[in-house]
């Protein structure tokens, strides 16, 4: 193999991206002492956390009461009872404190006419156990995501942090199942770095663009999962994939929940306000798997709007033009850019997109990632946070406004345990070359691709494959076409074409190396779709519309060698992490 | 004497003519800068006929085609796509913006896209941006508050309000690099987008550090090389108005 030239690093800890999680752990591992190195590869503020509108979910209780417990009951039953509620107890009890962290941070939330954080209403958050709307979601205007991410790579700038920027992660180093460090490629001057480090911590983001329409940006590519992947590690609840019920119709932007928080509400194309038949308590403010399959259900019945019928109105046009100027401004943006729509006069045209990913690398409620063997284990020197990893907080299905809380709790989570961990300035373990080696032979291969199918066929194949065989509703029959079609693109790298072959800002190299990320999810979360056979949140099965406690209240796990998957299960946890709080049993789940 | 000329190793070639392929009646002639750093040669511009009934609406989605059509080559940063993030800023028919929001319909002619104007190129539509990066960090872009018990600050609307204009900004740089002034003292003057966020900074009620905070750029070159051009306000792909946070701070300093 050509040499490359490799240049070697010591840290204690490294983070891998620099989005919200990744910051917040970075800033609390300077904070501990520890010689940290966050590499990321786009500047941390265009990191996705930035697209992130309506907000963040905390029982602050600035606008009436609220209850960490009832966040976790919304949690639990959002998650229709796939999240561990051991997890789940410890995201909602340090929501307020991590809140309340942020606005020392700087970011400059929305206020109340008494100056406290602004407070919205969004799907599936409820007062007392279920009943009536509550207002927990913390915003800074619509551009929450925004406000908090700048803040963040302010702090992390404050405690010198250092930065590695545009370097594209490669692979994991892996010993005897223990995390050593990792392989990257700085795209600004070419060379290759080995970063050796007690603990790792993948804070990568989601793989939306596993999707054709989605709302994810393009640098969501899941490349933490994919190198989990290729270490040999599971990753968890693959499908599970939220679709956001209100993307732009024809260009897939986010319009928040934030907006029928307000008070937004949907129509079909005979005008009814459809969700009070599908949600008659919460109506527009179900929770998103609910919302975007009654959207489906719609369409698919003929009460779509447009001359195909494949979408609905997004109306706010009631609302007073002063709150839209003071708390959906973006949103105005967005949709006159992106739909040619005056908000004040028009309604949005909006179809469900695929949004979050629920799934990803397996961890306990302190960070550390998980696999089975057997039973239970931690993974020695690895860590996962954000929406990379499956901690499982979010379950079948996300609420609005829990990543960004995720985020910054599990961010600092990772942080505390990585500091129980390591002692600034530990040895560290010789390497085995072949790692390197078995690293840079794979990167070497793609870049000297010489075949036929450019890249963006290949993945454009694969997102159409998603789109129409993993969509909202899905069946044995679709999953199974799905299940053989996706491995299409895969084996379509036997024959792979990669034009550029220099090494600085290579971006035809990039855009394979993401596919070839990309392509092991795809095929992951295909899978793991295909052997659920039942309806749970975000999956729903039309072959199976129930959910099925007694064989599925339990974690997929699916390993991926090569197109050839080991699909595994393990229980759900049903206990909480302490007494303050009773295990919430399954109920069955109405809004 | 000032030299009015391009460096010989910058001056631009023509490029590789890519013609349509699709037999489109719908062609578009799009000119990009290319320069690839690994080889020992002058910067291009490679022409693209670009078939525009099956491209949709942004500058972006031209590029995306570019990339995934035609020449995969083609470099240039982008993520979010729908004006957030701020990677794609690039120069379009001479003007600064995102590429993501900037609709194709509103260009006239033949589209030049070309970096943004004055960074080194680090390899074609991508700019080296470490210096506005340096200098953001010099204005020490966080919170100072001796406030340490764990409620939250007390703000006022009003005073969350003087944010506006301001926290939205998503340094792509369209502004600085607009600016004449910064294109010639750019390691010095800390340029519009930064000025803008130190002002984002000096003007929040809950910060304790505004008169350091003033004092640090009262600088003749770090701020008063402004001089009220305009160009950034007229740049900024936001709708923002760094020109008017710069004055707001040039005030503050006159009247305190």
């Amino acid at each position: 193999m050509s040499a490359y030239k490799i240049i070697d690093h010591e840290y204690d800890v490294v983070v891998l991206g620099a989005g919200g999680s990744g910051l917040r752990a970075a800033v609390g591992l300077s904070e501990a002492g520890l010689k940290t190195a966050c590499v990321s590869k786009v500047f941390p503020t265009r990191s996705h956390t930035s697209a992130a509108q309506g907000g963040i979910s905390a029982a602050l209780g600035n606008m009436g009461e609220d209850d960490w417990r009832w966040h976790m009951y919304d949690t639990v039953k959002g998650a229709d009872w796939l999240g561990d509620q051991d997890s789940i107890e410890y995201l909602c009890k340090e929501a307020p404190a991590a809140v309340l962290e942020l606005e020392k941070y700087g970011v400059p939330f929305s206020r109340t006419e008494e100056g406290k954080i602004y407070q919205r209403p969004f799907g599936g958050m409820t007062k007392n156990y279920g009943n009536e709307t509550v207002q927990r979601t913390c915003a800074a205007a619509d551009r929450t995501g925004h406000a908090i991410l700048h803040t963040l790579y302010g702090q992390a700038l404050k405690h010198n942090t250092e930065f590695f920027i545009e370097y594209f992660a490669l692979d994991l180093i892996m010993k005897d199942g223990a995390c050593k460090g990792i392989i990257a490629w700085n795209l600004n001057d070419g060379t290759i770095h080995r970063f050796r480090s007690h603990t790792t911590i993948i804070a990568t983001g989601g793989y939306g663009k596993v999707y054709y329409s989605a709302t994810s940006a393009h640098t969501c590519t899941g490349d933490g999962n994919a190198m989990a992947l290729r270490a040999g590690l599971p990753l968890q609840d693959m499908e599970f994939v939220q679709f956001h019920p209100t993307g732009i119709y024809g260009h897939g932007t986010l319009i928040s929940e934030g907006v029928r928080g307000e008070g937004g509400y949907l129509v079909n194309s005979k005008g009814e306000r459809f969700m009070e038949r599908y949600a008659p308590k919460a109506k527009d403010l179900a929770s998103r798997d609910v919302v975007s399959r009654s959207i489906a259900v719609e369409i698919n019945e003929g009460r779509g709007i447009g001359k195909e019928q494949d979408h609905v109105h997004l109306h706010i046009d009631h609302l007073d033009p002063k709150v839209i100027d003071e708390r959906l401004p973006g949103i105005s943006e967005a949709s006159k850019l992106f739909a040619n729509v005056d908000v004040t006069k028009e309604p949005i045209p909006v179809v469900p997109t695929v949004h979050y990913n629920m799934g990803g690398i397996p961890t306990n409620y302190k960070a550390e990632v998980l696999t089975v063997n057997g039973s239970e284990k931690t993974v020695p020197g690895l860590m996962a946070i954000g929406e990379a990893a499956c901690v499982s907080v979010h379950g079948a299905n996300r609420l609005g406004s829990n990543s960004l809380i995720d985020l910054v709790v599990f961010g600092r989570a990772a942080a505390k345990r990585a500091a129980e961990l390591v002692k600034p300035g530990m040895k560290h373990d010789e390497i085995d070359k072949n790692e390197t080696d078995r690293c840079l032979d794979r990167f070497d291969k793609l870049r000297n691709s010489e075949g036929s199918n450019p890249t963006s066929e290949l993945r454009l194949s694969m997102q159409k494959t998603m789109q129409s065989k993993c969509a909202v509703f899905r069946s044995e029959i679709t999953l199974k076409e799905g299940v053989n079609e996706i491995r299409k693109p895969y084996d379509g790298m036997d024959s792979l074409s990669v034009k550029d072959k220099s090494l600085i800002f290579n971006t035809d190299l990039v855009e394979t190396l993401e596919f070839d990320n990309l392509i092991r999810q795809a095929i992951t979360t295909m899978d793991s779709a295909y052997h659920r056979k039942e309806s749970r949140g975000a999956h729903a099965r039309e072959d199976f519309p129930n959910r099925d406690d007694e064989n599925f209240m339990q974690h997929t796990l699916s390993w991926c060698n090569g197109s050839k998957t080991k699909i595994n299960y393990r229980p759900v946890h049903r206990s909480t992490l302490t007494n303050d709080v009773q295990y919430f049993p399954p109920q069955e789940r109405v809004y | 004497m000032v030299q009015l000329s391009l460096p010989a190793n910058s001056k631009v070639g023509k490029g590789q003519y890519y013609k349509d392929k699709t037999g489109s009646k719908n062609i578009r002639k799009v000119n990009v800068y290319r320069w690839d750093p690994s080889k020992n040669e002058n910067p291009r511009l490679d022409t693209y006929e670009v078939d525009m009934d099956n491209c949709s609406s942004k500058v972006l989605d031209i590029l995306n085609k570019i990339k995934n059509e035609i020449d995969p080559s083609v470099a240039y940063r982008r993520s979010c796509a729908h004006g957030v993030c701020g990677s794609c800023a690039m120069n379009m028919n001479g003007k600064n913006g995102l590429a993501c929001t900037k609709a194709h319909s509103e260009l006239d002619g033949d589209i030049d896209i070309y970096p943004l104007p004055h960074l080194k190129v680090l390899k074609d539509l991508i700019g080296d941006l470490s210096t506005l990066y340096k200098q953001y960090e010099s204005v020490e872009p966080w919170l100072k508050t001796s406030k340490i018990n764990t409620k939250e600050n007390i703000q006022s609307k009003d005073d969350r309000a003087k944010l506006d204009g301001l926290y939205e900004c998503i340094m792509c740089a369209c502004c600085s690099t607009s600016c004449p002034s910064y294109w010639w003292n750019g390691e010095k003057y800390l340029g519009p987008a930064v000025l803008l966020q130190a002002y984002r900074w000096i003007i929040d009620s809950r910060d304790e550090d505004r008169k350091e905070r003033l004092k640090k750029v009262a600088d003749e070159l770090k701020l008063y090389r402004c001089h009220t051009i305009l160009n950034c306000t007229n740049a900024c792909p936001k709708g923002l108005n760094p020109a008017k946070a710069i004055a707001e701070i040039k005030k503050m300093l006159a009247t305190t």
